[in-house]
């Protein structure tokens, strides 16, 4: 496949952030176009595209959107979920960087079609920069009447309010999110009833990822033919694919949906320091891990689910024979242990006691019962807590042992990590002693 | 390890709003005035990060402020303080130093980087130097993977580092100088980010607002489609609409007739020397970047107002 920028297409251009060099470069054409034709035909059209939500789930888009009762009397609200933060993934924050007005341009467009006059943005706290990245290109967009009352003259009546988060993960699932955005601890909300219907203030709200919302300009302007160009048909479009780990050149590789890690790694160069492949995420660390025998799997939300794992918000991390597949794992585990809301017990006790099992692993003290324990509390807490979150911290476990147990059983005959700090290189010689 | 999310903010006293002055309460209403009416506990996020601009840290005092603005109750507001990572249960030094130690990160040299910072300054996580300048703390995933392994200093981000960069950033500090972050905009303390976190920018943050803020990573891909001659498949633009301007006469799509992803942007290639590496390390726009801040207006003095000032106002 070839690269196809279209999100990431003003990248590398003089200031792109700024609204004058936005405008030049096709923007607020989208908005413009959108504002000539009726909601509902918006709403068509984004769910003819078959664009999928790409914050992680890949729930359309169109029929998300066309779930907000009309006519109901009540506020809605489109909440913008920037609150990054699914270990590996790296996508929304250069986006808000370097494009802030696709995003509003998208919130804009988002806010006509399901008839929301106040739309808010929450960026995760942490990321001050785009906090001021994104409430600069607010005050831009004021200015140049395209937030505020009757937008270019159509009418629409849209705020827009930039909010910062305080440091949680959770926050990233989109019903702690509003909760937290309600000024509240965030903890997930059973569901249903959906956001659609009760969400922000109890009212029909659209939340929708950074990456989805700036992908609705260019379906406004090419059309959803022009969008199903790329990929396939199911789970269509330009996607970002944010290569890390042991690859040469790490970064953003913007191609169809469905583009294989055989054809990134071609574009990052190959792997980093000539080793070969053993495992990698998909997209983010809450995706079963893949491996070599993966390499041509379509990196697409139907494909990935047909191959075992997920497309996730495509955070391909990549690591290679020297990494510790245990030591990668435990870290995760440690980060769902710490990101845990605590509302629901599997997760919150299931990611404790992985921890504590992990760190034998690490120590040499575990035993082959440590292995099916790890297993059995998988099961537990997979499926049986309110939202994703336990269910992705058993991703990485599950799947390690499934392609890994010769690795497991060899921290556990071997006492300890099998991996030698001198063959592991950098970054494993610290923890020689802990292995 | 101190176990952070159930360590305690100390509630041993009721807490005295009164430390917070009344520009402090102009603030938390100029918050609450984001938010639809009747939803000002929408503002208490902000309102926290509000209150560590003043005491770098959650307090009883803060926390009764927070509940006399909201007119919430102080245990529903401390029940929001425990909750999230941001905020501080001891007062946090001038520079917050967060090293990335999730796998990422960890593997490539994060954890070599957190341990070799622990020993440098003599403490441990969360823990704070005895002069009050710094106070370090391992942070789960930054969504920077691509610049792993990395560090941020007040949430400003330190690319690539490894252990003899960051120990060199570390000393800096220490020293009272301020090293220039990779991305982002130029260091300033730990009580002024929180300010900029609750959504307050003032006049020199407009400044930081211009820097660069990108990198080599974040450009890599669209710098390969250009110089393999890839794109993304062609559309007209058809906006149709009348009203549409007319497009500014040095646009590079000129009449807003053809769409940008007709060819490549052509930013890198006109500029052989000055492509996205040496734009990342911020040359290009010294002036932009470094300069001195500029006169703040006087107030009456211009009708445009500050950048980012007017932000809070909900109304044309």
């Amino acid at each position: 496949m070839p690269l196809s920028p279209v999100l990431t297409k003003r990248f590398g251009t003089d200031q792109p952030w700024k609204i004058d060099n936005y405008e030049r470069l096709d923007g607020y054409a989208g908005l413009r176009k959108a504002l000539s034709m009726q909601p509902d035909e918006l709403i068509s059209l984004v769910k003819d595209s078959n664009l999928r939500g790409r914050g992680g789930a890949g729930f359309p888009t169109g029929m998300k959107w066309s779930f907000i009762p009309q006519g109901d009397g009540k506020p809605h609200y489109v909440v913008v979920n920037a609150d990054e933060g699914e270990p590996g993934t790296c996508r929304d924050l250069p986006l808000m960087m370097n494009d802030p007005h696709a995003l509003i341009e998208g919130i804009l467009i988002a806010c006509y079609a399901v008839r929301a006059e106040h739309a808010f943005i929450y960026i995760r706290g942490e990321a001050v920069h785009a906090i001021r990245r994104v409430t600069q290109a607010v005050v831009e967009a004021r200015r140049k009447g395209y937030i505020g009352r009757n937008v270019l003259g159509s009418g629409l009546d849209v705020e827009i309010t930039v909010h910062g988060g305080a440091g949680a993960y959770i926050c990233g699932e989109e019903t702690a999110l509003l909760d937290s955005l309600e000024g509240r601890r965030g903890q997930p909300r059973l569901k249903p009833p959906f956001p659609a219907t009760n969400g922000l203030y109890d009212a029909p709200t659209v939340v929708n990822n950074v990456g989805t919302l700036a992908s609705v300009p260019g379906i406004v302007l090419g059309g959803a033919d022009w969008f199903k160009e790329m990929g396939p048909e199911g789970s269509p479009g330009p996607n970002m694919y944010s290569l890390s780990g042991r690859v040469a050149n790490p970064g953003q590789y913007e191609a169809p949906m469905g583009t294989t890690l055989r054809e990134l790694l071609e574009m990052a160069g190959g792997m980093s320091r000539g080793k070969e492949l053993k495992f990698w995420t998909p997209g983010g660390s809450s995706t079963p891990l893949f491996t070599q025998e993966h390499l041509d799997t379509p990196l697409d939300f139907d494909a990935a689910v047909k191959a075992g794992s997920m497309n996730g918000t495509s955070a391909v991390m990549i690591f290679d024979e020297d990494d510790c597949v245990v030591r990668a794992v435990k870290k995760w585990s440690e980060f769902y242990k710490h990101e845990s809301c605590g509302k629901c017990t599997p997760c919150r006790e299931g990611t404790y006691w992985y921890v504590g099992i992990y760190e034998r692993l690490e120590a040499g003290d575990a035993s082959m019962e440590d292995v099916a324990t790890l297993l059995d509390l998988s099961d537990n807490i997979l499926g049986r807590s309110f939202c994703a979150l336990g269910d992705g911290a058993t991703s990485p476990v599950s799947s390690s042992i499934k392609y890994f147990r010769d690795e497991y059983l060899a921290h556990i005959n071997g006492q300890g990590c099998p991996l030698a700090p001198s063959k592991s290189g950098q970054g494993t010689k610290t923890l020689a002693g802990a292995h | 390890m101190t176990n952070f999310r159930t360590s305690v903010i100390q509630l041993d006293r009721p807490g005295d709003p009164s430390v917070f002055d009344d520009a402090a309460r102009a603030d938390a209403a100029a918050i609450i005035a984001r938010y639809p009416e009747g939803q000002a506990r929408s503002a208490l996020l902000p309102m926290l990060h509000l209150v560590q601009s003043v005491q770098s840290q959650i307090t009883p005092d803060g926390i009764a402020f927070c509940a006399d603005q909201l007119g919430l109750t102080k245990a529903q507001v401390a029940a929001v303080a425990t909750f999230y990572t941001m905020y501080k249960r001891t007062p946090t030094g001038e520079y917050l130093v967060s090293v990335c130690t999730n796998t990422l990160c960890g593997v490539l040299g994060g954890d070599e980087i957190f341990a070799a910072l622990k020993d440098e300054l003599g403490i441990g996580n969360n823990g704070t130097t005895a002069d009050g300048k710094i106070t370090l703390e391992h942070a789960e995933c930054l969504a920077a993977c691509d610049y792993a392994p990395v560090v941020t200093v007040n949430y400003e981000f330190f690319d690539n580092q490894t252990v003899g960069s960051a120990r060199t950033v570390v000393s800096q500090l220490r020293n009272g100088e301020r090293p220039e972050p990779t991305r982002g905009a130029p260091l300033c303390s730990f009580k002024q980010i929180s300010r900029q976190i609750a959504g307050f920018f003032d006049d020199e943050n407009a400044i930081a607002a211009d820097a660069n803020g990108t990198g080599v990573p974040t450009e890599v891909g669209v710098k390969l489609a250009l110089d393999r001659g890839e794109t993304a498949p062609s559309y007209a633009v058809s906006s149709g609409s009348s009203s549409t301007p007319a497009p500014a006469t040095d646009a590079p799509h000129p009449s807003g007739q053809t769409s940008a992803h007709d060819e490549p942007l052509t930013t890198h290639k006109s500029d052989p020397n000055g492509g996205p590496t040496a734009e990342a390390k911020g040359p290009a726009r010294p002036a932009a970047k470094r300069s001195p801040r500029k006169a703040a207006p006087k107030a009456g003095e211009t009708t445009e107002p500050t950048l980012f000032s007017d932000d809070e106002s909900t109304e044309d």
